[in-house]
């Protein structure tokens, strides 16, 4: 560490302004802060020290996504192996490791992409390279299929950061969640590679070695097309999350621990998470009561199991810059996306997956509950004046 | 008998010019959207569209200069509307004789140029007070503006998300899709088209500083 406080110290000068490159001082700004507190100290305005800045917030969201994130890659390896037969005969580490190289490609290509234009903005507009690229860098890839190709991670990154936080200002004026819009980016632009029965595990695609008889359809697959009954996973699959999906939203375990982290740290809100799942609960129950099909039939809890529902509601509804604001509207906000969720999911056969666009078009609407939770507080506080008048 | 102006003076160059800068109708005075939204997934319908939109802009501003001392303001509307209706059935008329086939690709939308609002808007604003040669170049330069963004818009639609320039596949022919390279599906939807829109107008008010607005 003291090796490389003292080679930052060295190449500091250059940066600075006079420096030969000091065009580049925003990239080097963030490096250094990246791994070291800085030193500059608040000038103006409110002194609150607190060890925990916004480094240090988006640093422990992606400590609280490296569960689902390792169970992912170890998911990837077991899916692969078990399509081409090897299953049994492959060690823990092998079949980790296979999913660790599956899954790097696409996390530096999203890291790699985002900060290239973080950074090219940040010039431009003359500030700091914004910390928010971290979380959305490490989002991006648990919400791709892995077989994904590598340059439409790339290409939906760019258009996430530019088109989905850059327009609007930077980090923290988004009104979408970036990592969400990447992926409704691809939902929409590359269908073919975003939807269907053999995208989800490593190589199907190809047909690498495939066994006979084998299917790499997830269970929102086998739901859609009305053949929950020939699903040949369990509840305790779905809980521990060997099924497929996408990278990290399958184990709703891992999910968990990583829910756990972020409100314990009283980073995400538990409220948006408590709310939405409940409010998959109960359109979940509001369907069985009309269960014309297996789907419908399914039971409540299980909805909140598969899919990417409990990863949209731990890691992409509590974003702070999209979610609603107030604490009422919290409430309101994560109950909506919750019964939209699963409306969109059961009712719409276009649609497997509705959390995604639950969560996009509640993002949007997060302003307007805020609006009025704020408009209903003044009315009572107003209320409550004139009877004290009275 | 005062100096007489020549035909492309310099002011009426500017009616000429200035629409498809600074004063473009799509980019700056945002008027016309919705057809550019329709339209402008090929580039053929979208010339198409523009050389007609252009040709409605200029005849009904001429029409409606020449009559402008004759129309009693309160009925103005409904004056403007019935000119241009006219000519909005002369030029749907002439597709379907000349080019049958884009006209029923432009369908309906040849029929809804009457409810472009950047025409309403040169008789409105032009037209109700300027002699005919004005107000025709008036009526040319908007169209232009209103096809230059609509072609450009076209353009990146076409190429990026059928690999086709006026239906040729061009990206086929370079061998883009060997590599791995896919349509992007998403260009085809109309919510591409005003993003596309978008980035126009924010490389245009980047580069002039005079339309950004204040805040």
């Amino acid at each position: 560490m003291k090796g490389l406080r003292k080679f930052l110290d060295t190449i500091k000068p250059n940066f600075a302004p006079g420096g030969k490159l000091q065009k580049l001082h925003a990239a080097f700004d963030a490096v250094e802060t990246l791994f070291f507190v800085p030193n500059k100290t608040t000038r103006s305005g409110a002194h609150i020290r607190d060890a925990m800045d916004m480094k240090r917030t988006m640093i422990t969201v992606v400590l609280a996504m490296v569960p689902a994130l390792l169970f992912g890659m170890w998911n990837v390896g077991r899916f692969h192996f078990m399509s081409t037969g090897e299953w049994v005969d492959k060690t823990f580490w092998d079949v980790f490791l296979f999913g660790f190289l599956r899954v790097l490609p696409i996390i530096i290509v999203s890291y790699v992409t985002g900060l290239t234009i973080e950074i090219i903005f940040a010039q431009i507009r003359r500030h700091e390279v914004p910390e928010g690229f971290f979380v959305t860098g490490m989002l991006i890839p648990l919400i791709m299929p892995v077989d994904v190709p590598l340059w439409m991670v790339a290409v939906a990154t760019a258009f996430a950061v530019v088109i989905g936080v850059e327009v609007f200002g930077g980090a923290g004026m988004n009104i979408l969640n970036p990592a969400l819009t990447a992926r409704a980016f691809l939902f929409f632009a590359y269908p073919s590679k975003m939807s269907g029965a053999t995208i989800w595990i490593a190589g199907l695609g190809k047909g690498e070695g495939v066994v006979d008889g084998f299917s790499g359809e997830t269970i929102m697959g086998y739901a859609a097309s009305n053949r929950l009954s020939e699903m040949p996973y369990s509840v305790k699959d779905m809980f521990f999350g060997t099924i497929p999906g996408s990278i990290g939203e399958t184990s709703t375990l891992a999910i968990l621990i990583g829910a756990f982290i972020l409100i314990l740290t009283g980073i995400g809100s538990w409220k948006i998470m408590a709310s939405m799942f409940g409010g998959g609960l109960l359109m979940g129950l509001i369907l069985n009561l009309f269960a014309v099909n297996d789907y419908m039939a399914l039971p409540a809890y299980q909805h909140l199991l598969i899919g990417g529902f409990a990863f949209g509601a731990v890691f992409m509804a509590t974003d702070p810059v999209s979610a609603a604001q107030t604490e009422r509207g919290k409430w309101i906000y994560g109950l909506l996306a919750g019964l939209l969720a699963i409306l969109i999911r059961v009712l719409n056969p276009a649609y497997p997956e509705g959390v995604m666009l639950a969560i996009l078009l509640m993002n949007v609407f997060a302003p307007l509950i805020d609006h009025f939770v704020v408009e209903g507080n003044i009315k009572r506080r107003m209320k409550r004046l004139q009877n004290a008048k009275a | 008998m005062s100096h007489k102006e020549s035909l492309f003076s310099s002011k009426n160059l500017k009616l000429l010019r200035d629409p498809l800068g600074a004063n473009n109708p799509i980019t700056v005075q945002v008027l016309g959207i919705c057809s550019a939204l329709a339209v402008t997934v090929k580039l053929e319908p979208s010339i198409v569209m523009a050389l007609s939109v252009t040709a409605v802009t200029a005849l009904s501003n001429v029409v409606i200069s020449l009559l402008r001392s004759y129309i009693p303001p309160r009925i103005r509307i409904i004056v403007q509307l019935t000119v241009i209706a006219a000519m909005v059935i002369l030029v749907d008329q002439a597709l379907k004789a000349y080019a049958y086939d884009v006209s029923k690709q432009l369908s309906v939308f040849v029929g809804l140029i009457i409810t472009n609002c950047i025409i309403m808007g040169r008789l409105e604003a032009f037209a109700l007070g300027n002699k005919p040669w004005p107000s025709f170049l008036d009526g040319v330069g908007n169209g232009a503006g209103y096809g230059m963004t609509l072609v450009i818009v076209a353009f990146f639609r076409e190429l990026l998300g059928s690999g086709t320039l006026f239906g040729y596949p061009v990206l086929e022919k370079i061998g883009l899709y060997k590599t791995g390279y896919e349509n992007n599906g998403l260009m085809i939807l109309p919510p591409m088209a005003l993003v596309t829109v978008g980035i126009i107008i924010w490389i245009q008010r980047s580069k002039n500083s005079g339309l950004q607005e204040s805040h």
